[in-house]
């Protein structure tokens, strides 16, 4: 279940007093209740959207940091792949000592 | 007053008379009244004032019981439709768009220059006049883009209630061309899987429209008539054509499905060679819906052999109907009757026909 | 789209495939609890890339799924009921009750209407005074503070045509369950990303103790469930069992305190009916009684509407893990997507719908009793 996507907020406003935001979502926008994240979003934060809800504010920071070392880990398997492959006493050997 | 306006007046007088929940004031200049379906003097005023002009026809003008037409051909291909669409008018077009070319697309599928239309208007009692000639126009402008006649038509009225705003019938008939006869039984292995355009367009806007999501100019109808496409194809690829149809109800895999089932030949679909539009990518991420099972109304599949799958897409992407068509898959003689996707991280699905419409998953 | 997309990179991928490959020593068995969760690995294919190494067996992740027979029923007595619409989130409507469906109920007339929200349903409500407008409130813990805002704003506002039905449900009981039956395989478990979103995960830290499980927290794209199937190999190999965060953009350890204190206002907990599953203590949110007058249980007597499940369904096995969708007898034969024996062939994120519509091709299509043949971990 729990179909949560991000989406970026581009404006705020309220219902009453209910607080709530216009979020695109690449493109397409929808009004989302910001009640439950109203106290840590302004206008340019992403937060994540369930049933018309933010449950959540998008850590950008750590999202960062995560996927970078994701596409590090990436990055040395296919360094590891091409070692792999280059034969001992060819000029790698030294590279890999 | 004339004694054929006054009937009218003592029938809705008598209607409601008759206690029948019948709201509609006399003064109702700008609604369609159960009147304008009768036949009389309001029916007559209805055509001569507000179809008449827009659909420009010489048959038309002749309000004859049928029209005379006589075309020069093998064949000819007749289809139908009945367009049902809620809302009425939505971004990209309107119940009207879609009913001329729907069905000037449903003749083009076959090969065939479409050459007339008939139109069947089923209105509600109370519709807005102001809508129906907003419909009217944009039908008027599609048939006159797809280079069509609308050379006969019907009008009925039924009870506030029983219509949805409007149901439009639309009949089309085409000029088979014997050199061109796509068929959903001619697919082989080997043969390449083309698509014209970017997917998901249409469903998306009216599911977008009566959701109440907000959306920019990037989402609207696709509604378009693919006879520059049928041509492009007829130009390149010729009588090697194997198959054509436009993904409607059910989408880009329903329509797959039901041409591997008749052809007898399995699929393979590549993901990442897909094209769907951001906005409409991301609607499909907000209800969970799979971009290959939405409507499209502006976009077909072909399938050609490999050999001149190059030249078919020079030529459609040459029409700015067809500037992204693309290769998506490949014919295959493995698993008949099925279509398999290669996802983007390299794994297999099978992408099957649904039992019903794709339904908004969101829990 | 942003903080979407890239978590399907394909190299990425691949590499964190080989990696779960490389690192397992044996083949562990694990549980993703969410059926967005199995969407996503059968979609993906993401089982065919760790084979060998992870073998994932689907729990009983869609509220959808196990939501009991009698609510449905409940349901479909309400859509029934002239001058009622019935509110519902799409994938319920295709839901069998003992009878019928919703979309059944709606060919006969009855008033049924897909949300997107259930803020929409209440508004719903407001422009219409003269309707009784009621809200199938189903889910887990992701969407209680979605239904109880709902609540909460329609007693704000006075407005009295609006009611939900209740059928919610809570995660951790559901796996100490699991965990504590006899026949449990599961080594560990991935936990639903969303629902920690709202929950924080601190109520798994002693589940994870007590058993001796791993369970990582995991978002819902395919970087996410490989780096979770990763981070889970790696503590199994270690001997480790700790509750750790991959979902690290969207949870934290406290979850989210506002949301949480709404749901506790409004709900409670309450025993609940699993279908397929049976009863599990304190599984289930039932609203509180200040709320009363908005439970439509209450509100319109559906108290004595009961049902007993059909027996050839094996729903409970598939939901408990304890065999996959090919190894149910009915599986491609009296059970299908047209015409379903039990949700999780109805839902779409039910275990056996993703078997069908995306991991058939692999079985090669054959025969039930074959393709289980070739399935079975002997």
């Amino acid at each position: 279940m729990c179909l949560g996507i991000p989406g970026r907020i581009i404006e705020l406003h309220h219902d009453g007093d209910l607080a709530m935001g216009t979020i695109d979502f690449g493109g397409v926008r929808r009004d989302v209740c910001l009640a439950y994240v109203q106290d840590e979003v302004s206008v340019g934060d992403y937060v994540i959207v369930h049933v018309g809800f933010a449950i959540s504010k998008v850590d950008e920071a750590e999202a960062k940091r995560t996927f970078e070392a994701l596409e590090e880990m990436s990055q040395l398997e296919e360094l590891q792949f091409l070692k792999d492959a280059i034969p001992p006493g060819a000029i790698g050997e030294e590279a890999r000592a | 007053m004339s004694s054929a306006t006054k009937g009218i007046e003592e029938q809705v007088g008598a209607r409601i008379a008759a206690g029948l929940n019948c709201a509609v004031p006399f003064n109702t200049s700008d609604r369609v009244l159960l009147g304008h379906g009768s036949g009389g003097k309001l029916s007559a005023a209805l055509v001569r004032d507000r179809f008449l002009p827009k659909f420009d026809s010489a048959e038309l003008a002749q309000l004859g019981d049928a029209a005379v037409v006589s075309v020069e051909s093998d064949a000819i291909a007749i289809s139908t439709d009945s367009f049902v669409v809620s809302p009425l008018e939505f971004p990209g077009g309107n119940i009207g768009t879609l009913a001329v070319n729907g069905t000037v697309n449903d003749v083009a599928m076959m090969g065939a220059r479409p050459l007339w239309l008939t139109v069947g208007f089923i209105l509600e009692e109370g519709l807005p006049l102001e809508v129906l000639d907003r419909v009217t126009a944009s039908m008027a402008e599609a048939a006159r883009s797809a280079g069509v006649a609308i050379v006969a038509g019907d009008t009925k009225v039924v009870e506030r209630g029983k219509a949805d705003g409007m149901f439009i019938n639309t009949t089309g008939v085409g000029a088979i061309d014997s050199s061109f006869r796509p068929s959903p039984e001619k697919a082989r292995a080997g043969d390449a899987i083309i698509v014209t355009g970017e997917i998901g367009a249409h469903g998306i806007t009216i599911m977008a429209a009566r959701e109440g999501l907000e959306f920019d100019a990037d989402l609207a109808s696709d509604s378009a008539a693919l006879t520059p496409l049928v041509d492009a194809l007829r130009e390149s690829v010729g009588a090697e054509i194997r198959a054509l149809r436009d993904p409607t109800r059910g989408g880009v895999a329903s329509t797959l499905n039901e041409i591997a089932a008749a052809s007898r030949v399995g699929m393979v679909l590549e993901e990442g060679a897909i094209p769907v539009p951001t906005a409409v990518a991301a609607a499909c991420e907000m209800l969970g819906l799979d971009a290959l099972y939405v409507a499209n109304e502006g976009v077909c599949v072909a399938i050609v052999p490999p050999d001149l799958a190059d030249l078919a897409v020079t030529a459609l992407r040459a029409r700015p109907l067809g500037r992204n068509a693309r290769v998506i898959g490949r014919v295959v003689a493995e698993h008949p009757g099925m279509v398999v996707m290669r996802t983007s991280i390299g794994g297999t699905r099978v992408v099957d026909m649904l039992p019903g419409d794709q339904l908004p998953r969101i829990c | 789209m942003k903080y979407l997309s890239e978590y399907r990179h394909a190299g990425i991928a691949r590499a964190l495939a080989k990696e779960i490959r490389a690192t397992a020593t044996r083949t562990w068995v694990m549980m993703e609890v969410c059926g967005g969760q199995t969407h996503t690995i059968v979609k993906q294919g993401l089982d065919e890339l760790t084979e060998g190494a992870v073998e994932m067996v689907h729990g009983p992740g869609c509220p959808v799924c196990v939501t009991p027979l009698e609510q449905i029923d409940r349901a479909l007595a309400l859509a029934a009921r002239p001058g009622v619409v019935l509110t519902s989130f799409g994938d319920m409507l295709r839901v069998p009750g003992s009878e019928c469906d919703l979309f059944q109920i709606r060919a006969r007339g009855g008033n049924v209407r897909i949300v997107y929200s259930p803020l929409d349903a209440l508004e719903l409500a407001r422009k219409n005074p003269d309707t009784e407008v009621v809200f199938f409130a189903v889910g887990f813990e992701t969407t209680a503070p979605a239904n109880a805002m709902a609540v909460y704003r329609a007693r704000e506002l006075g407005v009295t045509n609006f009611s939900v039905l209740v059928s919610h449900v809570t995660v951790p009981p559901a796996m100490l369950a699991l965990l504590s039956a006899p026949d449990n395989r599961v080594q560990a478990f991935l936990a639903a990303g969303h629902v920690c979103t709202v929950m924080g995960y601190s109520e798994y830290e002693p589940i994870a103790a007590t058993y001796h499980v791993p369970i990582i927290v995991t978002g819902f794209e395919p970087l996410d469930l490989l780096e979770g199937m990763l981070m889970a190999v790696k503590q199994l190999e270690a001997g480790d069992a700790r509750v750790e965060n991959q979902y690290v953009r969207a949870v934290r350890r406290e979850g989210n305190v506002p949301a949480r204190t709404l749901v506790e206002q409004v709900f409670e907990l309450t025993d609940r009916q699993w279908r397929g599953i049976g009863e599990i203590p304190l599984s289930g949110l039932a609203l509180r009684e200040e709320f009363a007058d908005y439970d439509a249980v209450r509100k319109f007597s559906l108290e004595n509407i009961h049902a007993t499940e059909p027996a050839e369904c094996h729903a409970g096995d598939v939901l408990r893990g304890k065999i996959k969708p090919v190894q149910c007898p009915a599986f491609g034969t009296l059970c299908t997507p047209e015409r379903p024996l039990g949700a999780p062939m109805v839902s779409s994120e039910g275990a056996c719908a993703a078997y069908y519509n995306y991991g058939r091709f692999r079985t090669g299509g054959m025969a039930p009793a074959v393709a289980a043949a070739s399935e079975a971990r002997v």
